[in-house]
This record gives C-alpha cells, structure tokens and sequence, in this order.
C-alpha cells in the first residue's frame, strides 16, 4: 500500500495533475468562479480534442527516440488535399468517404516520413524538418491553396453536431460539446491499447531505450519506425480533419506552427526527449495543461497578448521540475542502493 | 577425452585487408570455464562474434556440440544454444525487469498480444533458474550493475544454453559482486554449462578458470591448463615483453609535506580525513568503492569542494574551490573516468595533451603559438610512446592504455608537483600497465613530486605506492607503510 503510494508521488503524472488542480483554482477564485462551470468545462474539452489527437502521434514518436515537426504540415496537406477533391466533385455525402480518404493520405504521407526514418535509419527530426517543408511546398505548389471558406456538407454537419449542450446557470452562455470528442476519446484508447497490450507498442518503447538491444531481442526495429510514422500520420490527419471540420473552413496555414506547443506538452507530461519513458496519461495531462493556460488567461485577466510569455514559462518551469524529479528519484535510488549494500554487511 | 562443445579451427578472418585472426584454434569442453585473455586489439571480440554469428569466418572450420557451423546468423547461434554476454548487457533501462526478460521469448513465439500474466511466469522462471532475487516491476535502469547483469544472464539462461560467452564480465564490479558471479558462474558449471569468461584480470583468470587461452596480435600464443599458469608467464604471454616490477621504495623525500589535509571533511561522503604528502613519494589510498576514495581525489581538485577542513600546501592554507585553484596550486588529476571526465575523446591527440597548459602556449601578444605547441606535442609523444602515427588522430582512435598516456601527458606537461591519480589503471591493458607504473616511479624519483594514487587495484597500490592509507565508510581506519603490509590485511580493513 505505501508502496503505490510512493509510485504515485513520484510520478511525473501528479505533479501535472497536482498543477492543473492549483492552476484551475487560482483561476476559479480570480474569475469570480468562473472556470468551473459547465461551459467553461466544455469550452476546455473542446478545446482539446486537436491538440489532444496530435499529442498522441506525437507522444509515440518521443516514445521511440525521436521527434516528429511535420505533423501539422502532413495534417494541412491531407485536409486541403481532401476537402478541395470533395468540393471538386460536388460531395453531398456523409463523413465517411472524406474520413478515409484522410487517413489514406496521412497514411501515404507518414509511410515517406518512415521509409526514410525506418528503412534509412535516417534522424527523424531532421527527416520530418525537411518533409514538413515538402508537405507545405506540395500544398501551395502543387494544389495552389487557398482558403476554402466553404466545407462539403458532410463535414460541417459533423463539425457542428453536438453530444450534448451545457448551459451557464449564471451567464445563460451555452456551450456545445462536439460529437468529435469521441473520436479523440477513441484515438487515446486505441494508442493506450497498441503502446501497452501489443508487441509492436513495447516494440515503440524498446527501441526507444536501447536500439541496439530492442534488434538483439527480435524486434524488427525498421518495420516498428516504419509502421509507427504510418499510424502518426494517420492519427495527425485525422486531427488536422477534425480541426477543418469545427472550424467550418478549410485555412491550409493556420495549423502549422502548432508542433512546438504540442511537443512542449508531451514532454511536460512526462515523456523523456531521450525516448523510452513516459505514458499516455502524461501525455493527455500536459496537453491539458498547455491548453487550460492558453484558454484561460482571459479569464485571470491577463490580455491575450502575454499568453506566449505564460505558456513558454510554464514549458521551463515544468520540464525543468519534471527533470528535477528524475535526478532526485535517480538518486534517492542510488541511496537506497548503498544502504542495502551496508545492511548486507 | 569427451567431444569437445566448441571446436574452432584455424579461423581466418580480415578487415580490409589487414588480418584480425590468423589461424587461430579454440576448444571449449562441456561445463568447462574457460578463460580468453588478450591485451586490446588481440583478437578476442572479433573470434567471438565469429562464434555468435555476427561475423562470417574467412577461413578455419567451427564445430559447435558435434555440428558444423557454417554461414549462420545469431539468431543460428543463439537457436543452438551459444549466447554472449556482452559489456553493455543489451538490457532495455527504461522497461521493467519482468520485460526484459521476456520479450526474447515471447518474440520468438510471434505473439502480438501482451499478456503480462504469461511475461510474469516467463521471468519468474528465469530468475529462479540462479536464484536471484528482483523486483520483476523495478525498471531496470534503477538497478545496480551487478543486477543488471544478473538480469541479462537470467535471459541467457532461457534458451538452453550449451554455452555463455561473457564479455569482461567483472569490468564495473565491486569485489563482492564479482565474488557473487563467480558463484553463479559455478553453479552454472554444476549444470553442464560452459563458460567462456573474456577477462585481461590475471587474479579473475586463476580464481575461476579451468583452462585458459591467451591471444596475441591475433594469433594464438598458448592454451593450457590454469594450474600450470603464474603471474609472470601470464604477463608475459600477454605482452610478450618480460617485465622486472620493482616495489617502488621512496627516495629523497622533502622535510616538510608539500601537501596537508587536516580534518577535510565532504558531507555525506568522507570526514576528518589528515593526510600527509612529502613530496617525492607515492601515497596510496584504497578502499571499497562507496568508501569517499572517489570523492577525496575531486575534493582536493577542487570539483566537489570539501565542506569543512583545511589543505596545506608547502605548509601554508590554500583555498581549493574550483579545479582552477588546484592548477594554480600545481595540483594534478587523472580522474577515474578518464572517458567522460579526462579527455575529449574526438579532438585530436596533440589537442589533448596540451589543453590544460594552453596558457603558456601563447605569445607576448597573448596569440597561440603554434610553433610551441608543436614542440611540446612531439616532445610528449615521445616521452609517453604513444603508438599513434600522427598526434593530429582523434584520441578515440588510441587504445585505453595509450588514452591514459595522454591523460597523463596533459598533466605532467602542467609540471604539477602534487599529482592525484585516481584507478589509474582501470581498463588499460597490462603492457600500458606496467609502463604507466615505471612512469609514476621515475616521476616520484627524479622529479619529487608527490603522488597519490587512489585504486582498490592492490597489488598495484603494494607494489607502487610507499605507504596505503585504507578509507572505510569515509574516514581512514588505517595507515601501513606498505612493506608492513599485505593484501589480505587491507582487505579486512576495508570490508
């Protein structure tokens, strides 16, 4: 019992968690109780659900040893490359045909990001540094983008379609909770499943502590990256498509340049830069956190302007204590070591 | 005679051109400890990863439990039941230990799914297998070496091992560990389990092994029996140079000690340390290795700073904070890891040597002076016997006994008068060895510096050093001038 008790203070996890909980009360208590409130809540969750949905991808590829910058540029490209094949062909259907045609690129586009990653042995942080830039080349050269201010039907009636409504019992504001949010809830549950229960996501783990050793034990470490970028790219474009579909247009800039707050959470959450370590959980957790202070600093009255200021300090601070963590727990391990040592005596 | 498990005949094998192996022979019985020894470079690791399948033989023919073994991958190896231990253990730090063992298995049998219930009967039966106690949920990055190479002989064990090769096994082991995996090893052998233990140790060599095999420059020099095998022949097949070691007896010591600590105490790691240093002699410090040997060496160098006490140089108090001060004070030190703390290790040779005197080498102008640096670069290429054809190499291209000439080189070219060396020897081979001990000794001679040499290696603390002052859970128990003295007898004042 005291045991987990332990395990859980030690945790990465709690302290973001144990942050969210102060920051969300400072913020009640500066807001005049505002922050919780039903709409607010779901304004939140909201909010979360295309950060939330790239996080994931983003958190396997840490996971694995690397880092992946070209998630918004492949998110962009598969959307508007979508979005305009449905507006050209007078699409009137459901969502379905765009979701998988989606995924279908995200799927092509990951899989050139992993052939030079797996197959290649290439950096992956270089790798996806130039793919992003041939993402958002293709997109403007090749497609001629330009804002789409019109989405096919299908896609704005999913945008809009709401699980539920919460009302403010104070401000009579509402707030709609998007039917989306199941499909980020789905994504988290599915990537929990692959990463904890299958041997290609100890597979992503192993290779991320000790390449050499994740071969020697009979990993195909090659296919693992290979297949991994594919299922980043999936996931990333169906963030991307999630995104376009709330916002009822098709911007094919406006996310990129989301890769630094995304990967800023991943790692607040928890996972090591240096691959191998962090869960899930951490990773939704610091996403959440990125994503309550960029959307409640007007609640604390501080102007939308300084949000950057507050974001990249909470990034510092937190990374750093996270890092904190890590050296002490190294050492207290070390001590307990020692102290064995002499009660062997 | 049985049938031998492991016959390697007349193996051949090159790299570009130049031959790593020629014509040698190995054969290993069943449940037989046998030791490869070898200076670096002799060929060791290159016949064994002939023997596990990473390299293809050029030439020779291997039989392996009455097969012949041709053209096979490790996977071959492993399958027949041939496993390596290698220096690093291949273990995966951020996964748990009951992970760890089991992927191999489970990886073997194609499955897709997790089951950890099926992962914990897996490693449950690994660790029984040498009755090593663990915590399967510990990560295994938390555990200490010797745990850790418990967990990867526990994985070797899983797959019928006929054979375990085990890379310098005992190299970041304490003496009581490696003790215990001398008893693993034994009731390995109580198995039928043969071992092939790589080792440059020559006391690892007599404790544990049966026969013994020692490599040279690629050929095989000799192979026999451990009982017929003594220090000197053991040297001497290593190197094939005669050594005649001479207890280091000091001559000329100053009147006054150039170097003084008075109760210098680092929290948590020693206390009331007084020590005195004349200059010309060669003070030995031992201890275990948690004992605050490691940390007195950095304190005096002003790394960690000691936390109360007194220094005395030449009889006046010094403040020693940063290493500056230390150098300012002529103080030296070749630090324990000479990888991470003594050198950088892609720069080049010359670089090496003169970074820490790099003051002196400029002109009125304050502008480096290359012509000095040349000099000063040859000067000690020559002086140390670098085997390196141009000192503008990369210093990692050098064996360990030639990196810890630079080590050295740099420091003396600094003419300290108080030199710390801290397991100056670790890892460098035997040849380096003994002429890193004859550099010490002509130093403390000719020059009367003073040197302290902090090493739990005792026979190179008995034969080098004038007195021993042995450090126990960090204070002194004791102090011998080391004729008075044997290995036993410091042995029970560590423990």
């Amino acid at each position: 019992m005291q045991k987990s008790i332990k395990k859980i203070f030690g945790r990465t996890e709690f302290y973001v968690f144990a942050l969210l909980v102060v920051l969300s009360v400072l913020i009640q208590f500066r807001s005049g109780g505002q922050f919780y409130t039903a709409n607010n809540l779901v304004d939140i969750a909201s909010a979360l659900i295309v950060p939330g949905i790239f996080a994931v991808g983003t958190f396997m590829v840490i996971v694995s040893g690397g880092f992946d910058v070209s998630f918004p540029a492949l998110a962009s490209l598969s959307v508007y490359a979508t979005t305009k094949f449905m507006l050209n062909i007078d699409y009137s259907g459901g969502i379905l045909l765009p979701l998988l045609m989606v995924i279908a690129i995200g799927a092509l586009l990951g899989a050139f990001n992993g052939f030079f990653v797996g197959y290649l042995n290439l950096n992956a942080m270089i790798v996806t540094l130039g793919a992003s830039s041939v993402f958002k080349g293709i997109m403007q050269g090749a497609l001629n983008s330009k804002q789409l201010a019109v989405i096919p039907e299908g896609m704005r009636a999913f945008g809009t379609s709401a699980l539920f409504t919460a009302t403010n019992s104070q401000s009579g504001l509402t707030s709609r909770m998007p039917m989306a949010f199941l499909v980020f809830v789905a994504v988290v549950i599915l990537a929990w499943f692959l990463l904890n229960r299958t041997y290609f996501g100890r597979g992503i783990y192993a290779l991320g502590g000790n390449p050499a050793s994740a071969k020697a034990a009979g990993f195909n470490v090659k296919r693992t990256k290979f297949i991994m970028f594919i299922l980043v790219g999936m996931i990333s474009a169906v963030a991307g498509f999630i995104r376009v579909c709330m916002m009822q247009q098709c911007h094919p800039t406006n996310m990129l340049g989301m890769e630094m707050n995304i990967i800023a959470g991943v790692v607040l959450g928890g996972a090591a830069i240096t691959g191998g370590a962090g869960t899930l959980l951490g990773c939704i957790l610091g996403t959440l956190l990125i994503v309550m202070v960029e959307n409640s600093m007007i609640l604390l009255g501080v102007p939308t302007t300084w949000k950057s200021v507050f974001v990249g300090a909470l990034i510092v601070i937190g990374t750093g204590v996270s890092a904190l963590q890590v050296l002490r727990a190294n050492r207290s391990a070390s001590r307990a070591r020692t102290m064995t040592k002499e009660g062997a005596k | 005679m049985a049938q031998a498990l492991l016959k390697a005949t007349d193996i051949q094998k090159s790299f570009a051109g130049v031959q790593a192996l020629k014509n040698v022979s190995l054969e290993i019985m069943p449940g037989e400890i046998h030791c490869l020894a070898g200076e670096n470079g002799c060929g060791k690791s290159t016949l064994i990863k002939i023997i596990s399948g990473v390299y293809q033989r050029d030439g020779g023919t291997l039989e392996f439990d009455g097969k012949t073994m041709d053209k096979f991958t490790p996977i071959d190896a492993i399958t027949n039941g041939i496993q390596v231990i290698y220096q690093d253990f291949s273990v995966f730090p951020n996964l748990t230990v009951m992970e760890n063992l089991a992927f191999n298995t489970e990886l073997a049998a194609k499955r897709r799914i997790v089951s950890k219930k099926r992962m914990r009967q897996i490693a449950e039966e690994a660790v029984a297998k040498i009755n090593f106690q663990v915590d399967l949920d510990a990560l295994v990055g938390t555990l200490s070496v010797a745990e850790k190479q418990m967990v990867a002989i526990s994985r070797a064990l899983m797959f019928n091992a006929k054979l375990i090769i085990m890379d310098e096994p005992t190299t970041a082991l304490t003496k009581k560990e490696v003790q215990a995996l001398f008893d693993i090893i034994l009731k390995l052998k109580e198995q039928g389990i043969a071992i092939l233990f790589v080792s440059h140790k020559l006391d690892e060599v007599f404790e544990i092994s049966e026969r013994f095999t020692i490599f040279r420059s690629g050929e095989l020099v000799v192979t026999g029996s451990t009982k017929d095998l003594d220090d000197k022949k053991f040297t001497f097949y290593m190197t094939g140079r005669e050594f005649n070691d001479k207890t280091f007896v000091a001559e000329n010591l100053t009147e006054q000690p150039i170097l003084e600590t008075r109760n210098l105490t680092l929290d948590g790691h020693f206390q009331d340390i007084s020590l005195k240093l004349y200059g010309g002699e060669i003070l030995g410090i031992t201890g275990l290795l948690d004992s605050g040997r490691t940390e007195l060496a950095l304190s005096l160098f002003g790394i960690r700073p000691a936390t109360g006490g007194a220094i005395l140089r030449n009889g006046q108090e010094i403040s020693i904070k940063t290493p500056q001060d230390a150098m300012k004070q002529k103080i030296g030190l070749v630090p324990e890891d000479r990888l991470s703390e003594g050198l950088f290790l892609p720069q080049s040779i010359a670089d090496n040597i003169i970074i820490a005197e790099i003051e002196q080498l400029k002109t009125p102008m304050g502008i480096f002076d290359r012509k000095k640096r040349q000099e000063e670069v040859d000067h000690w290429v020559k002086e140390m016997a670098l085997a390196t054809p141009d000192a503008n190499n990369a210093s990692s291209t050098l064996s360990g006994g030639n990196q810890q000439r630079i080590v050295l080189a740099k420091w003396l070219a600094c003419h300290p008068e108080v030199l710390i060396l801290s397991g100056p020897t670790v890892g460098v081979d035997i040849g380096s060895k003994h002429d890193i001990h004859a550099i010490l000794q002509q130093l403390a001679r000719k020059t009367g510096m003073g040197i302290i040499i902090i090493s739990d290696d005792l026979p190179e603390v008995l034969e080098n050093c004038s007195r021993v002052l042995i450090l126990k859970d960090g204070r002194i128990v004791h102090e011998a001038p080391t004729q008075e003295i044997d290995e036993k007898t410091i042995v029970s004042y560590m423990m």
